[in-house]
């Protein structure tokens, strides 16, 4: 084959996660650019080294956690040598050598060579019967062990000291925890959870002795006990040593690569010697060495992007978590929370129900967290120490978790640990956690995207992925649920929104395909993620400039209608500020009884609807309706919908000022513009709050002294109140305020964010201070506001019933009878 | 044999858009891609019935504007893990003009 002889050779040492993650990632994004050898001295495919604990609990078979099978390798072309340990690097000629003395070429070297067991330097180490915890192999060798013998000694009661101690005596062996510290994994825990730890495997029947040091392997042809430092004996028939690992690069240092504490590589994972790359438990970046998954598939993506010749990622290094897999033990820990004189605490303890948390913060962000029995918000934790989110707005609340916050969706359900298998999780699609976890633990999946493509569960509306997430780590066991720091717009991309969007401005790009050009997009269009999130960019960047791309809209924008689930349309009219007239209400009647409208239904925004419209009947249904006067209501648009207002000072005994009038003037003023998400506005004219206003994107209370200004609230799938953005004293200070910070999330919201999680992500304060705060910036985001909506407000439904715009839209191309 | 019937202009049909032709058997969304292929299917996603023809196309694909199902053009296969298919019918274009065979409408008369 021609191809095999001009193809680059990329040579892969190491057949563990890592490596062929890495590998994985790079046949996504260039299949055909090299020959791919990989060489792992076990005589397996690759397996996940995670699951090794469940493996000795008896809880999962070796089987069940191979990830590539050897039919994999020979799909995709890539020869595997198992069992082979390569010996020597030969830079110079660029060829790695087999202990068989074989010389195999490279162009790319990927070295994933992982990590060794620290075995302590004792008198006896090397005695029958003393073994790490590294591998399948270990493990065979511990469950022959366990049937043979009865007593254990496992020296380091960090993560996988304990996980193997819990493995042995589930297989029945009497196990002592030998540790050198008075705290159990005291890298991921403080005293008191490293305390509850404690106790509650004691009461399984784990024997401790801590803080104790190992001074002797006692035994002449096998292993008969251990001598600690203070003269006491214990009998042992099997030693296993737990006590860490170390990034194995004795390869990489005899080649000459540059290694400290690990083979030291830069951001893109090269190592000194640019040919050679280096990912996983093996590498030293920016000082750290990591022992987790989550990083290492965070490194193995920007290897990929490198070694396909990309070129544009980099690894900024990662924030880790750890969860226990000890069944029945809730443990929860990520980042740090070393006490500090700059750090801050909030403890929760209920010794009673044995729940701890603490989490830790930093300038006002979370930098820490351990939660200890009830670990259900771990990952929402996470999730803002990652994002590096202000939380000082919910700080009383923060240690109750999501769901004091309204953030948990509306399910109400919480603990996924004690759902059985037939509740439902997911309730847009009916996904109940048993078909997750089946399908988790069936096909292999890794990660929420993985989940939502097998199962649709949070693939909707994405309430539930909080759940999904718990459910991922549950059946996994932790540090995998992990979504990127930074994540990408879509499948398409490697790139964020915010890159997208800065990148727009930056080159000037005014198009879809030069966009995808110019940020190398991996699809040829893209996809029905991104196109509409790139649409919406460029028309809010270029206002005026910016052709519409009708074909990268959705449906419901593209006409101007909502699509209901028969393929037929609903029509809303626009009733600026809910108020409407009895002609209007009498040309909406006989639009109704003229196209045969099956449902005529009034709307939470105070308008009214009609459902069931043909697509061909549109245009004559609008035409109808403009010469009534009215115009679009955008019902179906990710841009101003409703402004709800109550009667105000008009009518109302109570009323403190024209909320109507008010809502009106915002919403002829805002209609037509588009916007990340959906915007709803409402009025309302007194605290009473008829219209609302204090759940919507953006909301006015009137008061006597003048108006006060929310925004930020939601009642859809999350239920949120308002924040209080700033009172002012007019109804035009009011309308400016409105504009400017509707401009600014224009600006910078992700397309689909909504905006209480635009205002989540780059805080309250921030806003304020660029919308109220800086009076200058304030009307200079009005300005940009105002010159939009020269090119926004053309009402979209007279266009289209008497001006011929996307005329083809409506009709069939032909009609054809029966032959 | 293959009975072609003519249905319109490729100009009628937007690039990366779609257009519906009626037939007595249902409707049949004809595609038009990036590089003026046409592909015609079935305006029924294998899902829930959603009108494929409504959906946005890219490369050689339409997601179903209900649930987002995706669907591959040229042969109307659910793309995995999601399954399905819908069925195709022969398209092609000639000289500008679009050209649709019909299995079903072949099979009736």
């Amino acid at each position: 084959m021609l191809d095999k002889v001009t193809k680059q050779k990329l040579v892969v040492i190491g057949n563990g996660m890592a490596g062929i993650r890495t590998v994985e990632a790079l046949l996504e994004r260039a299949p055909d650019l090299y020959d791919i050898t990989v060489f792992g001295s076990e005589p397996y495919g690759n397996y996940n080294r995670i699951l090794l604990s469940p493996v000795l609990a008896g809880e999962k078979s070796v089987d069940d956690i191979m990830l590539n099978t050897l039919d994999w390798y020979e799909d995709n072309n890539i020869t595997l040598r198992k069992g082979e340990t390569i010996s020597m690097i030969d830079r110079r000629t660029c060829e790695v050598v087999t202990e068989a003395g074989e010389r195999v070429p490279y162009d790319r070297l990927l070295i994933a060579t992982g990590s060794n067991p620290i075995m302590l330097p004792l008198p006896g180490k090397e005695l029958p019967g003393v073994i790490g915890f590294r591998d399948i192999y270990d493990v065979d060798r511990m469950i022959k062990a366990s049937t043979d013998y009865r007593n254990a000694v496992v020296i380091g009661g960090g993560l996988l000291g304990l996980e193997a101690a819990n493995g042995l005596m589930k297989r029945g062996m009497n196990v002592t925890v030998v540790h050198l510290l008075d705290t159990l994994m005291e890298r991921q825990l403080d005293p008191v959870a490293g305390g509850l730890l404690r106790k509650s495997l004691e009461e399984r029947g784990m024997v401790f002795k801590m803080p104790a040091q190992t001074q002797a392997i006692l035994g002449e042809d096998r292993v008969t006990g251990v001598r600690f430092g203070d003269g006491t004996e214990l009998a042992a028939d099997l030693v296993v040593m737990a006590v860490g690992i170390r990034p194995n690069f004795e390869l990489a240092k005899k080649a000459g690569l540059y290694c400290e504490r690990g083979i030291v590589v830069s951001d893109t994972m090269q190592t000194y010697d640019g040919r050679i790359y280096a990912v996983g438990e093996c590498v030293q970046h920016r000082r750290q060495t990591y022992g987790l998954v989550a990083p290492l598939f965070d490194q193995a993506k920007v290897c990929a992007n490198h070694l396909a010749m990309k070129g544009f990622a980099t690894y900024d290094g990662s924030v880790t978590s750890t969860k226990l897999k000890v069944t029945g033990i809730d443990l929860f820990s990520a980042g740090d929370f070393a006490p500090g004189p700059d750090k801050e605490e909030i403890v929760l303890q209920d010794a009673n129900r044995g729940v701890y948390k603490r989490i830790i913060l930093k300038d006002k962000k979370i930098v820490g967290a351990v939660l200890y029995g009830d670990t259900i918000d771990g990952p929402w934790y996470f999730q803002h120490l990652r994002d590096g989110t202000d939380v000082s707005h919910m700080r009383e609340r923060l240690v109750f978790g999501a769901a004091n916050l309204g953030d948990g969706g509306v399910s109400g359900q919480n603990s996924v640990a004690a759902m059985s298998d037939e509740t439902e999780i997911c309730g847009c699609n009916g996904v109940c956690k048993g078909a997750i976890v089946k399908a988790i633990s069936e096909k292999k999946l890794f990660t929420l995207d993985d989940v939502r493509a097998h199962t649709k569960a949070s693939s909707s509306c994405g309430s539930c992925t909080g759940l999904v997430e718990q459910v991922l780590a549950f059946t996994l066991g932790g540090d995998y649920s992990a979504a990127p720091k930074v994540k990408p717009l879509c499948k398409c991309t490697d790139h964020s929104h915010d890159d997208v969007r800065r990148v727009i401005v930056e080159q000037q790009l005014k198009t879809i395909p030069a966009v995808m050009r110019f940020m190398e997009w991996k699809t040829l269009n893209g996809c029905h993620s991104c196109r509409p999130a790139l649409n919406y960019y460029l028309l809010a960047t270029w206002p005026g400039e910016y052709r519409d791309d009708q074909q990268s809209r959705f449906i419901n924008e593209r006409v101007h209608a909502n699509i209901q689930k028969d393929g037929t349309y609903s029509v809303v009219p626009r009733m600026w500020g809910g108020v409407t007239t009895p002609s209007e209400l009498r040309a909406i009647a006989d639009v109704a009884e003229k196209f045969n409208i099956p449902t005529v239904k009034v709307t939470g925004g105070q308008r009214i609807d009609l459902l069931g419209v043909k697509k061909e009947d549109l245009p004559a249904v609008w035409a109808d309706l403009n010469d009534a006067g009215m115009v679009s209501g955008h019902a179906y648009a990710k841009g101003l919908r409703t402004v709800k207002t109550c009667v105000g000072s008009e009518w109302c005994r109570f009323g403190t000022q024209d909320s109507t009038g008010l809502g009106i003037k915002l919403e002829k003023f805002m209609w037509g513009s588009w916007t990340p998400a959906k915007v709803k506005l409402g009025v309302s004219g007194c605290p009473r709050n008829c219209a609302e206003a204090t759940c919507k994107d953006v909301g006015v209370v009137c008061v006597d002294s003048g108006y006060e200004i929310h925004f930020a609230g939601a009642a859809g799938l999350h239920i949120k109140g308002t924040e209080y953005l700033a009172k002012v004293e007019t109804e035009d200070e009011t309308l400016e305020v409105i504009v400017a910070l509707t401009q600014l999330y224009r600006e910078e919201g992700w397309y689909l964010e909504r905006m209480y999680k635009w205002c989540d992500r780059v805080g309250l304060e921030q806003i304020r201070k660029r919308v109220v705060d800086d009076i200058a910036n304030r009307k200079a985001l009005f300005a940009r506001f105002a010159h939009s909506q020269q090119f926004a407000q053309t009402d979209p439904w007279a266009e289209r019933a008497s001006r011929g715009v996307d005329r083809n839209e409506f009709a069939p191309l032909a009609e054809l009878e029966l032959a | 044999m293959t009975s072609w019937i003519e249905i319109g202009a490729l100009d009628d049909i937007p690039r990366l858009g779609s257009r519906v032709v009626r037939t007595p058997g249902g409707n049949i969304a004809v595609f038009r891609t990036e590089s003026d292929e046409v592909f015609a299917l079935d305006d029924r996603c294998p899902h829930k019935g959603g009108p494929l023809s409504q959906g946005i196309v890219h490369n050689k694909r339409v997601t179903c504007p209900l649930h987002n199902f995706v669907i591959e053009l040229a042969n109307g296969q659910a793309v995995a893990p999601d399954e399905g298919c819908t069925h195709t019918h022969p398209a092609k274009v000639e000289n500008g003009v679009v050209w649709l065979s019909l299995r079903q409408a072949a099979a009736v008369s």
